[in-house]
């Protein structure tokens, strides 16, 4: 089992209808990674998702887990992961450490095993004092709390998380990464979809940017925001006379176009080293500027470049 | 600690999943409303208004009718499991039930094992109120238990039906309204409420197709005679092809869903 990838998806297919929601998909993901499955709204994302964790039948391709073949070794295969879905899959009407119970009890675990493992997943996810409350009164962060605890009863080494955060507060999905980052850190490898650029970088290992079922990108965070360009200068000329001026004076010092927006002028640069001529010409051409800013190049920059999204 | 899993087996699996279903109706005691108020005013209603007319008397009327919505009961009962199950999937607390390592069969079955509470209930009432209406069965106790035990064993192999309509229908009020026209229709075009013989031609030819029928004859006979009978043992093999045909069917629209 030393080099067998943790899931293995060749030409995955999918189609409603007419309609080809996922579209010859093919990736593999290595033991003890995080990886990120990026895209727009109904790019695909929880269709691809569903069917590696065996919920929806795929048209054409295979799915292997640990080297288990989805369709024929189901079991085995379902065996081997943890799902927490996009909605929280946890029942309304009983208690937290019933619905922790009860998914322990139909993973197998004797009664006492899963009383033990109750208890501690209950206070690993902090849910200790609302146990035996109605589901109906937690808040959206608690439920998906329960939810990814479910999820954990049996320790699985590969946990699949469809759209973990979404619709939680920025606090709440600050502890939610968190959450995600200790498992990591125990061993598990991560396979998540996310609409959120921000949550990719943070967490993913490696990411697929998915856009109409199709895979356009697939590399780490830092290779696909280096393909995006470079850092971009911009800032804004204080005098209206001198921008065009200030814009001449810029296209001769760096090879990018330097784009105008009214006052403010960007260019991407290769180089941070590039900024101190820069800086110098417009101050021996007396050209004030405010608003001096670099950026770093962001996921939304790559996101943006290659999906087109619903519409 | 070390996670032991073992093979889940189905029977453990159908048990947690009927504990499961209790569990969520002991928390929600409204869902036995509908079993226990729906016997009563139909027994009421229906006795008191029809009683006259078709039996020349409530006490007349009850060996009739008790039977009767004994059996709609278990009908009506039977169409909550197929709405219930609806909701769970749309909830999609189904989809983390798929992907356990446990028999598919489990969520189903455990559904309508705890569903056999809610009939067990909906037949006491019914009986109950037959007997504060007046209703004095000649027979001993023991072959009331014998038909309270076919009504529900009735009731528990209809609603595999139900919980396929549940699987194939595309919202829980579509099960609904569904259901209760099955329910309507399969209880009144039968001897449920009136003696065959006051049925015009065709419709007591389409009353003695209804297995409806058949179920409340085999149960006024045994009411009558006190013993077993032809009928109630062919009441006893329908119920069993039912779920012979049923409990695939219904497994197979879980699996395509």
């Amino acid at each position: 089992m030393t080099n067998v990838n943790a899931i293995e998806v060749s030409h995955l297919t999918k189609k409603f209808g007419d309609k080809t929601v996922v579209d010859d998909i093919s990736f593999s993901v290595e033991p003890g990674e995080v990886f990120g499955l990026l895209g727009p709204n109904g790019a695909g994302k929880t269709t691809t998702l569903r069917m590696i964790t065996t919920l929806l039948k795929a048209d054409a391709g295979q799915v292997k887990i640990f080297g288990h073949d989805t369709v024929k070794e189901g079991r085995l295969a379902r065996s081997m992961f943890g799902l927490t879905g996009q909605y929280a899959s946890v029942d309304e009407d009983i208690s937290a450490r019933e619905n922790l119970m009860i998914f322990a009890r139909l993973n197998g675990l004797s009664r006492s095993d899963a009383r033990e493992r109750t208890a501690e997943l209950l206070k690993e996810f902090s849910l200790e004092e609302s146990a035996d409350k109605a589901l109906k009164t937690f808040s959206g962060g608690m439920r998906r709390r329960l939810d990814l605890a479910v999820s954990l009863i049996t320790r699985p080494t590969l946990i699949f998380l469809d759209e973990p955060t979404t619709g939680l507060d920025p606090r709440t999905r600050t502890q939610m990464w968190d959450t995600i980052r200790e498992l990591v850190k125990q061993g598990s490898t991560i396979v998540l979809t996310t609409q959120y650029l921000e949550e990719a970088d943070q967490l993913a290992d490696n990411l697929a940017i998915i856009d109409h079922g199709r895979l356009v990108k697939m590399g780490t965070p830092a290779e696909l925001k280096r393909e995006a360009g470079g850092s971009k200068l911009s800032f804004t000329v204080a005098q209206a006379a001198q921008v065009a001026a200030a814009a001449k004076l810029l296209a001769s010092q760096v090879t990018g176009a330097v784009r105008q927006v009214g006052q403010q002028l960007s260019v991407s640069l290769s180089k941070v080293a590039e900024l101190t001529p820069i800086l110098a010409a417009l101050d021996h051409a007396k050209i004030t500027v405010n608003h001096l800013s670099i950026q770093e190049p962001s996921l939304d920059d790559v996101f943006m470049n290659l999906t087109v999204g619903k519409n | 600690m070390e996670v032991q899993m073992h093979k889940g087996n189905v029977v453990m699996n159908t048990a947690t999943m009927a504990y499961r279903n209790l569990l969520k109706t002991v928390h929600n005691p409204d869902n036995f409303m509908d079993v226990v108020i729906q016997p009563v005013l139909f027994m009421l209603m229906f006795g008191y208004l029809f009683g006259g007319a078709i039996a020349g008397g409530v006490k007349a009327y009850l060996p009739i009718i008790v039977p009767g919505i004994l059996i709609q009961t278990m009908l009506s009962a039977g169409t909550g499991s197929g709405a219930q199950i609806r909701e769970d999937l749309d909830s999609g607390v189904f989809d983390r039930f798929k992907s356990l390592p446990m028999a598919h069969i489990a969520p189903l079955a455990g559904q309508l094992f705890a569903d056999s509470l809610r009939l067990l209930i909906a037949t006491v009432t019914s009986l109950t109120t037959g007997y504060l209406m007046g209703w004095r069965p000649a027979v001993g106790f023991g072959w009331i238990v014998v038909i309270a035990l076919l009504a529900i064993f009735t009731g528990w192999a209809l609603s595999w039906i139900f919980a396929l309509l549940g699987l194939l229908a595309k919202s829980a009020a579509a099960v609904q309204s569904v259901s209760l026209m099955t329910m309507l229709v399969l209880s009144f075009m039968s001897n449920a409420f009136v003696p065959l013989h006051s049925l015009t031609k065709p419709l007591r030819f389409i009353a003695n197709l209804n297995p409806v029928t058949y179920v409340i004859t085999a149960i006024r006979q045994i009411l009558a005679t006190g013993g077993w009978t032809h009928e109630a043992l062919l009441v006893v093999v329908f119920d069993i092809a039912v779920v012979a045909v049923f409990a695939p069917l219904t497994v197979w629209a879980y699996d395509r869903n």
